[in-house]
């Protein structure tokens, strides 16, 4: 198990997003994929977990438009990727209400706000760039 | 835990829906322990047992505690949001089991319209997902009915028709919020919040608490009241963030109200009244799924043409709900009064004739607990 006094697994992760990779985690002792980066496998309490990069394509599983006072509304979804972990995301260059639920997405990184790391984000795979 | 050991001996809610400039949560929950004391008979140096939860309260067992001046023997924090009052029934039943306490105090309070919303419940930053902005709890409920819209073909309209039965029932109850009508046009066109939820598909925020009193099942039957007593209970903690939600159209309803029906010795035909927390109009259709009033899928036809309304097949949130009746912050205890009144046979206009068996179904965060709690009259133990 990596100590927490250098890095952790959140920081591991962060490094990735700067360099344009979306990163999870593998628990060694029973094959599953493991999202948000732990210290120790969910379920099997594994100190076997592996870092892997993400070939970054995924579906929609859920999704919803939030309405904005002064803005046009923002989506926020949820992407089940193909090596089967999930997270929240937003897709962008589609209006929010138009995302659906089984669209193919693909990841980027998207600037952080202020000092925040580069984040996860998605476009639909097939669109016009 | 044995079946009907304790029971539910008084219950009252504090003033709710706006209270004055200065009221404080311990106010509230001070305010409906004087009622529910008054409601049963029993005195503030009966209560030997504390258990609160306030998202303004950062030790809410102390704050109480230290307001009403006692030293209970017995006390529990246990903070799991909406649903922490039914598992604060659950750890009460366990303890006077265990002969660690006599009298339970539960107890809940909020300013949250006083204050607002975010004052009164500030989130917690989650590097994966603050930053995409989701509007929580919200966002997290909608993302919810998009996946049971996919996957079963609910929509908007079977959601309204919750709201629409919701503020039925509340105009049935004089403690409501709300006292005008509403119809599924109005829910369909009120303020998107966060699609496919409107404003009207949204709970209330409000002022407001609650307070019920739990002991023996034989010193309840020497007391005031008509005892509810606690035939069985079921507790699922499946998450804490939304993206970390196994299945988000099968709630650990399913896991808690299995645990209850089987303490019990019940099945949902048992039931004549439920109430479920309503925190969003899709919550009703999930947990009358997963509690197993109807089939997984089929939540959205069950709650058509004014099924779970007064005069539907099955009456659901008789208070009008977090809805459209109250709801500040936490709503479960108020769900457990309304549950212990229909098993009294109090509820007036909207009492369900007969009514010897009630579930009272919490749920805490982003669909995240889940806390089921069977409640009978002395019919049924």
């Amino acid at each position: 198990m990596p100590d927490l006094k250098t890095k952790s697994p959140n920081a591991v992760y962060t490094d990735h997003c700067k360099a344009g990779e979306l990163a999870y985690q593998v628990d060694l002792d029973t094959g599953k994929a493991v999202f948000y980066p732990r210290i120790i496998a969910p379920g099997s309490g594994s100190a076997r977990l592996e870092w892997r990069v993400s070939k970054g394509l995924g579906t929609v599983y859920a999704t919803t438009a939030i309405a904005n006072r002064n803005a046009p509304s923002h989506n926020v979804v949820l992407v089940d990727l193909d090596e089967g972990f999930r997270i929240m995301s937003r897709v962008e260059e589609i209006d929010a209400m138009d995302v659906r639920i089984g669209m193919r997405v693909q990841v980027r990184m998207a600037p952080g706000e202020g000092d925040q790391p580069p984040y996860p984000v998605f476009t639909v795979v097939g669109a016009a760039a | 835990m044995k079946r009907g050991s304790v029971a539910v001996v008084g219950a009252a809610e504090s003033d709710l829906g706006q209270v004055a400039p200065g009221t404080t949560p311990v106010d509230l929950m001070a305010q409906a322990t004087f009622r529910a004391l008054e409601d049963c008979g029993l005195h503030l140096s009966d209560i030997d047992a504390v258990f609160t939860a306030a998202s303004q309260l950062r030790m809410p067992t102390l704050s109480l505690c230290e307001y009403l001046g006692i030293r209970p023997r017995y006390q529990d924090g246990t903070g799991i949001g909406g649903s922490s009052f039914m598992t604060h029934l659950a750890h009460a039943m366990a303890a006077i089991e265990a002969g660690l306490c006599e009298v339970a105090l539960i107890a809940y309070g909020s300013t949250q319209r006083s204050v607002s919303r975010a004052a009164a419940s500030p989130r917690e930053y989650n590097p994966h997902e603050t930053p995409y902005k989701p509007f929580l709890p919200a966002t997290a409920y909608a993302l919810a009915a998009s996946r049971h819209m996919h996957e079963f073909g609910t929509t908007r309209e079977q959601l309204a028709e919750v709201a629409v039965a919701a503020r039925q029932w509340a105009l049935l109850n004089p403690m409501a919020w709300e006292k005008e009508p509403l119809t599924i046009a109005q829910v369909l066109a009120a303020r998107m919040v966060s699609y496919p939820l409107t404003v009207r598909d949204c709970c209330l925020v409000n002022d407001g608490g609650g307070a019920i009193i739990l002991t023996s099942a034989a010193r309840a039957k020497t007391l005031r009241q008509k005892p509810a007593f606690v035939l069985g209970v079921g507790e699922c903690l499946s998450h804490m963030s939304i993206s970390s939600m196994p299945d988000l159209t099968t709630t650990g309803a399913a896991i808690s109200g299995a645990q209850a029906y089987a303490m019990a010795g019940l099945t949902p035909k048992d039931v004549q009244a439920v109430q479920v927390y309503d925190a969003f109009s899709i919550n009703t259709i999930l947990f009358l799924e997963d509690l197993g009033f109807v089939k997984k899928g089929e939540g959205g036809a069950f709650v058509a043409n004014g099924g779970i309304a007064p005069g539907g097949h099955l009456p659901v949130n008789t208070s009008g709900g977090g809805l459209s009746y109250c709801h500040p912050g936490m709503y479960g205890l108020l769900v457990l009064i309304e549950a212990v009144r229909q098993v009294r046979g109090t509820c007036g206009a909207r009492q369900v004739p007969g009514c010897d068996v009630a579930i009272a179904h919490g749920n805490g965060g982003v669909l995240s607990s889940q806390v089921t709690v069977l409640l009978g009259s002395a019919a049924t133990v």
